[in-house]
Order: structure tokens, then sequence, then C-alpha cells
């Protein structure tokens, strides 16, 4: 039983160039790698490393921290430095930044690997969660939440285990390449977690354009009474954002404010769940993920199997350089990625892309903004029941009060308004300053109330 | 702005200059996402509703009243083009002609006038429209009511050319002024609460008098269906607006009327109801943004139409009805507030 999810929009897929390109390792590895201990906000992990240490490939380097997973070394090699580097999301995070000496000589697991037959039976749920842990899994749609809490929030909690293959945003063919060439891995992943859940149920969503991904992974199962559903879903942007995803296959809504398990519901990538088949029987922490390179600039648009940490830059090397001058480069999708201007920043475990967009491709969104006509679209396509343009009226104008009266925090920033906006208003701008306006009003006031 | 390139390449020598290929591109941009977007833009949407006008124009030129009204319609777009041009040009602003808007506005005041009246009160009415109600009040998407129906209703001051229509199918040329043979309006038999002297059929393919445009219901109809099929307008503000008119005038007929079905069609087609609440009601800048307020509002202009179409002293209420809830928009967007997602039913949980 389907449901719906209100608003949306649908933009142009793109995804043909990479979606029938098998994914590749990376023929130059790169020669320096960043890890970041933190994300963009919290603080960051302890480092167990200093400059000079030796690494080896899956080296545990920094313990994992109540808002980021743990970081183990991608390649083999020296710790050139633990500084500040610059990242994807436009500000600086403290990062070990390695010197890739070529061998990728693997380091001792920590933990044993289960045997493909027995398991996951054999395992408890405990272990599980402390295997994911250890492997430093995060959330790999984009988000990095790391995968042990969201499993230690919904343990005994949840009814229902959602695997996101909606992959969504143009371009992206990641994970769609993920399900067609290892839908053992998914499936396999899956009922890891289903094993941890103690669920004997799962639903994997997958937009009905990738055909392929979804006969590979049908065919990893019976065609009848599978313990793993496989649901096709009309491509939709923002389908795979994990609250419409929920309300998509379940029907229900998470309350503000609240965890999906409070919904009764959690949601994995499904590049997540094949990290954690890896974890658990192969016993690799997660250190390399799928990265799709493409856009219009690219002479050679790939799915590349990269080291996490790896340049953008090396990235687009490896996918034959620029064939146009490109106008953004972007980390992620289009509609939700961040525009770089420095291509030395890294790829993390969230990374799902890397875009080089010439300006013919990014029109009309480049074109000047107009006066707002109020035709209302932005509000038809909110998938979070908010009223676009009013928040950038109200940010505009500095009227913070208001805006905090529209729920201007539940955006999730997905670009679905502006996206539509015949204007080419810069919504998702707007409402950016307009959080960081109530953030900051909200931080004095509680500075004050707590010096009165 | 120039020095920022050659500060680029001095922060990074070209340390890998061996793979030319993946040299440092020169510049980028950053800007927020998304860095996709859809094709509609303004000018497009306001193409869309020109095209959707054509079918009554081209008829009203061409078998209701003959180039007369292609004239009239001409000499108002041109002359709401030039009024915003030139207002543009005095206060020294952004030129703001090419979204078209002007020329939407234009047409819908032509189509609200009839086909005889001089050219100098056609623009008269575009002056009121363009500078008085638009671009004062800051240009298109500022204004809070919808300027061509303002315009028309300006133009009530001037009632010996505003109150005699022509009749349908006698030729207009070019020249022809007010002394034009006039015909009663259905809208006039209505207001007497009498059934109009014209049939059914006649009303729905427009052998009746009246106004420039709103004499056709089938071209109108049409008109209306190329918008919702190229989604340009929702069909929430037009049903909810007809839909109150027809509920209310086919269970309160005026006493003495035998066919309440028959009344509330002639109620539909007569008068400007379709062309207002095709094209004017569903003009965004003027109309609620909002699901619920859209709502609000359509049944708020049936409700007035009806009141004023009974009550009122003049027969047609339609451009009084949509003038009036445009004001009342912005209060509609607050009532009809969507509930966002995963936000709980009650007042008391919402207030925290």
């Amino acid at each position: 039983m389907l449901h719906g999810f209100y608003g949306g929009v649908h933009p142009a897929d793109r995804k043909k160039t990479t979606s029938k390109v098998k994914i590749a390792a990376m023929e130059r590895p790169p020669a320096r790698v960043v890890l970041p201990l933190c994300g963009q906000d919290g603080e960051s992990g302890e480092p167990l490393v200093k400059a000079g240490d030796k690494v080896s490939l899956g080296q545990l380097l920094c313990p994992a921290t109540p808002r980021f997973a743990a970081v183990h070394a991608s390649v083999s090699g020296t710790v050139a430095a633990i500084e500040p580097c610059l990242q994807s999301w436009g500000g600086k995070a403290l990062s070990i930044v390695l010197e890739n000496d070529g061998k990728d000589a693997p380091a001792r697991p920590a933990w044993t690997p289960a045997s493909r037959r027995d398991a996951p039976q054999d395992l408890t749920p405990g272990e599980i969660v402390d295997i994911v842990r250890q492997a430093g899994i995060a959330g790999m749609g984009g988000g990095a939440f790391p995968a042990y809490l969201k499993l230690h929030s919904a343990i005994g909690r949840v009814d229902a285990l959602l695997l996101n293959g909606a992959e969504c945003e143009p371009y992206l063919t990641a994970d769609e390449r993920l399900m067609e060439e290892r839908p053992e891995a998914v499936i396999g992943g899956t009922r890891l977690l289903m094993r941890c859940l103690a669920l004997d149920r799962a639903v994997i969503g997958v937009e009905g354009n990738k055909y392929a991904a979804v006969a590979a992974l049908r065919k990893q199962l019976p065609l009848r009474g599978g313990d793993v559903e496989v649901r096709t879903l009309r491509a939709r942007y923002p389908q795979g954002s994990e609250k419409q995803l929920i309300q998509k296959l379940t029907g229900r809504r998470v309350p503000t404010g609240k965890l999906p398990a409070d919904a009764g519901c959690v949601v994995f990538n499904v590049a997540t769940a094949a990290a954690v088949y890896d974890a658990v029987y192969d016993a690799v922490p997660l250190t390399r993920r799928v990265v799709t390179v493409a856009g219009s600039a690219v002479a050679e648009p790939k799915n590349l199997l990269v080291p996490l940490g790896t340049p953008l830059e090396d990235l687009i090397r490896e996918a034959g350089g620029w064939c146009a001058p490109p106008d953004r480069v972007l980390a992620g999708g289009p509609m939700m990625g961040a525009a770089q201007f420095d291509l030395s920043t890294p790829v993390t475990k969230g990374t799902s892309a890397v875009l080089g967009l010439v300006a013919a491709e990014i029109k009309p969104a480049n074109r000047p903004e107009g006066p707002c006509l109020r035709c209302g679209r932005c509000i038809e396509a909110c998938p979070m029941g908010l009223e676009p343009v009013y928040l950038h009226l109200y940010a505009d104008h500095g009227r913070v009060r208001e805006l905090a009266g529209l729920h201007i925090m539940d955006c999730t920033e997905c670009g679905a308004c502006a996206y539509g906006c015949p204007a080419r208003i810069r919504l998702v701008h707007s409402i950016r300053s307009g959080k960081q306006q109530l953030r900051s009003l909200q931080e004095k006031n509680r500075g004050e109330g707590g010096a009165g | 702005m120039s020095g920022r390139p050659t500060k680029k390449s001095e922060q990074r020598p070209e340390r890998r200059q061996e793979d030319g290929a993946a040299r440092r591109p020169a510049k980028l941009t950053v800007a927020s996402s998304p860095h996709m977007a859809g094709r509609d833009s303004t000018r497009m949407l306001m193409l869309d509703v020109l095209i959707a006008l054509m079918p009554a124009l081209i008829f009203s030129g061409c078998y209701f009243f003959g180039p007369r009204a292609f004239v009239v319609t001409a000499v108002s777009a041109a002359g709401c083009l030039a009024f915003e041009l030139l207002f543009n040009l005095a206060t020294r602003r952004a030129q703001t002609i090419g979204d078209l808007s002007a020329v939407v506005t234009g047409v819908l005041l032509a189509f609200t006038l009839p086909a005889d009246v001089p050219y100098w009160v056609v623009l008269v009415g575009d002056f009121f429209a363009i500078v008085i109600v638009k671009q004062l009040f800051g240009g298109l998407g500022k204004n809070f009511m919808n300027p061509a129906l303002a315009g028309r209703v300006f133009l009530f001051s001037f009632p010996a050319v505003m109150s005699s229509f022509p009749a349908v199918r006698q030729w207009l040329d070019l020249g022809s002024t007010v002394d034009a043979v006039s015909a009663a309006t259905p809208m006039a038999a209505l207001h007497d609460g009498a059934v109009p002297a014209f049939t059914l059929q006649e009303m729905f393919t427009g052998i009746r008098g009246g106004s420039l445009g709103e004499v056709s219901a089938a071209l109108l109809l049409l008109g209306g269906a190329y918008l919702v099929i190229r989604r340009v307008i929702r069909l929430r503000i037009p049903v909810c607006y007809l839909g109150t008119v027809a509920l209310l005038s086919y269970f309160f007929p005026p006493a003495g009327v035998a066919d309440p079905l028959e009344w509330m069609l002639y109620q539909l087609m007569s008068g400007g109801l379709l062309l207002g609440a095709v094209f004017m009601a569903t003009d965004y800048v003027t109309s609620p943004v909002t699901r619920m307020g859209q709502v609000y509002y359509g049944v708020g202009c049936g409700l007035l139409t009806v009141f004023l179409r009974t009550y009122g002293s003049y027969p047609e209420g339609v451009a009084f009805a949509i003038l009036i809830m445009n004001a009342c928009a912005w209060a509609f967007d607050k009532w009809g507030k969507p509930r966002p997602y995963g936000r709980v039913r009650s007042r008391r949980e919402a207030a925290e």
C-alpha cells in the first residue's frame, strides 16, 4: 500500500550518463587524504595518533563521539598533520591528514568476522550494534549521523525498518549502481539490521526509474513471501528524504523535534546497509564509498569507489578532468549539494556525488531574481507543509518572531520550493538566513536569561 | 573583482601541471542550493494567460463584434505597456515591461469593456490600472487589487459609456462609437429577477449582449481548461467560486422562477462571472497562496457575487466581489495556514 507525501517536484533526472557505468576503483589513488574528526556542529573527538605516526588501512584514528562516527585510516601511510581543514560544507573542521604510501597495508581487524553461513542468527543485537559502532558507520545518504546511535534509539521501539534506495536527486547514481552490482550486500546488510532490531520484515524503497537495480535486488529474494520487500516508488523529489520516505512507505509522520523511532520507524540508506554487511562479514571498517562524478563539465562521468578523505580534485582528475569550464562544482546532488570554491575539500561518509556543472545546466536557476508573484507554487511544492513565500518575506525583513511562528526550523532545505519558483527567488537562501537570524536571537535571549 | 582570479592563482601554484586536464577551473560560482530549476518563468506564465485569452478575443473580433474588438484590445494592451514603460522611466526603475504582465492587464481590462467604448476611456482605465493600482504600490507582485478589475471599476465614473453594450453580431468597424444600437444584456434581466430573452445555447456560445470578451462561456471555459492543463492555475479558486454561485442560485432562486436549474445556468453564464472566476479571481498577486485560503477566497467571491447581483444597484457584482476579496487575501492566508509535517493538531501543543 502506497501513501503519498505532500508537495514535491519532478526535476529532470539526468542520470543517463552514469547509470550504466560500473563502479570503478581509482586508478591513481590520492596522494593524501583528509579525514575530518567532527561534523558541521559538535565537538571533535580525541585523535589516537599524532603527526608522524605510521598508520595502516582501517586503523582506528579517532573513537566515536556522540555526534560523529569513529574515524579510520582510509589509506596506509603516515600522519602528515592534525589541523583544521576546509570541508565541503564551507567551513573548517579539525582533520587528520594522511600521506598515502600506496601500499594499502591493512590493519588487524578489531573484531572477528562472522561466518556468512550461520549469521545473522548467531549474532546478538548488541554485537551488531557494537560492530557498527567500531566500524565507524554513518548515514551514507548525506546526513552522516552515526548509525550505531540510530540503531540504539530504534531497538525495541520500531516496527518498521525502511531502506532508502530512492536516490531522488538528479545526476546521482552511486546507490543505484551499488544496488545493481552488490545486491547481496544490500540485502545481507538489511537482514543484519532486521536481526538487530528483532524485526522479521523490511522494506527497500527504490524509485521506479532504476529498473536494473530493482531487478538485481529482487533476484536475491524469493518471488513471494520474502522477508525483504523491494517497493518501487514513482519518481518524485524529495522522496529520499527520511521524513518523506517514512510518509510514503508507512503513512506515518515523524513528530516535530522527535526521531523517526518515535513514529516507530527507522530508515537506513542502502549504502549504509552494505557497509554494515562488509563490517560484519569481512571485519572492515567504513573507509571507502561510491561517489558519482558527473556533470557536463566532467570529461568521463563515472561511479568511483574512493577512499574517504580523497580531495574532490582527485576525483575530477580520475574522471578525465574538465572538458568544459565548470560554473559550479558541487559536493552532493544539484538540489541539496554545496557549491565548492576550493577543490581540496575531502569526500566524507555522506558525500554521494561530485558534480561539475556548466552554466547551461544550471539555467534557469542562475537567472536574476524577479518580484514574487504570489503564485503559491512554493507552498504546493513544500513537502514539510511550510509557506516558503512568507518565510522569504519575513526573513528578508528580519521579522524573526514571525519566522518562529511559521516553523522555519522545520525546513529541511530540500529546495523543492526554489526549484519551482517562476520568479527564481532564492527561497532556500532566504530561509537559511532566516534560520540563522532566529538562532542568534534565541542565543541572545538565552544569554540574557542566564545573566538575569 | 578583477583582482580575484590572480589572487587565486597566487595561492595555488600549478602543482599539477602535468595533467593539464585536471587544472583548476578559473572561476567557480558559489551559491545556495538548489542548483537546478524548473523551466517556468514569469513571462511564460503571462504568455500562457494571453494564449488562454486568445479564443475569446479572436471570436469577438471576427464574429461577435467585428474588428473594433481587436483595436480596443490592442489599444488597451499598448496603453498598459506604455504607462508601465513611462512610469519606470520617470521613476528611474529597472524596466519591467518584459514580463508581459502589463499586456495581460491590458487585455483583461479590454475584455470587460463594451466593444464600442471610446478609445480615450480605455486609456483612462489603463492609466488607473497600471500607474495607480499596480506601479504606485511597487509593481508586479505588490498590488493588492487586481489592476484590470480596478481599472474597470474606476471607469464606472463614466456611466454614459459604460452602461450600454452593443448588440452582438452588429458589425462594428473602427470608427464606430457609442451610437451603435445597444442591447439589453442578460445580466440586466437577471437583476430584475427574470430569465433573459436568450436561450441557454445562445448564452453558452456567446450570441448575446455583453462586454467585449465575456460573452462566450464556451470560449472562456476553453481558455480556462488550457490554463489548468498547463498548470498555470489550479482549479481550487474557480471551482469554489462557481460552485458557491451555483449552489446559492439553485437553492435560493427569486420568487417566480419556474426552473431553478435553468436559473442557475443563466446565473453562471451571464455577466462577467466566468471571465472573473477563471481569469480575474485566479490572478496570482491578489489571491491567497495557501490551499485553504484559496478555498475561503473562492467561496467569499461567490457569496459576494450573488449578494451584489441580488441586492446591488448595478446589475453585475463580479468585479466588486473580486476586488473586495482581493483586499482580504492576506487575511485568508493567515486563516488558511497549512499544518506542517509532523505538527500536532491540538492548539495547546502548537502554542508551546
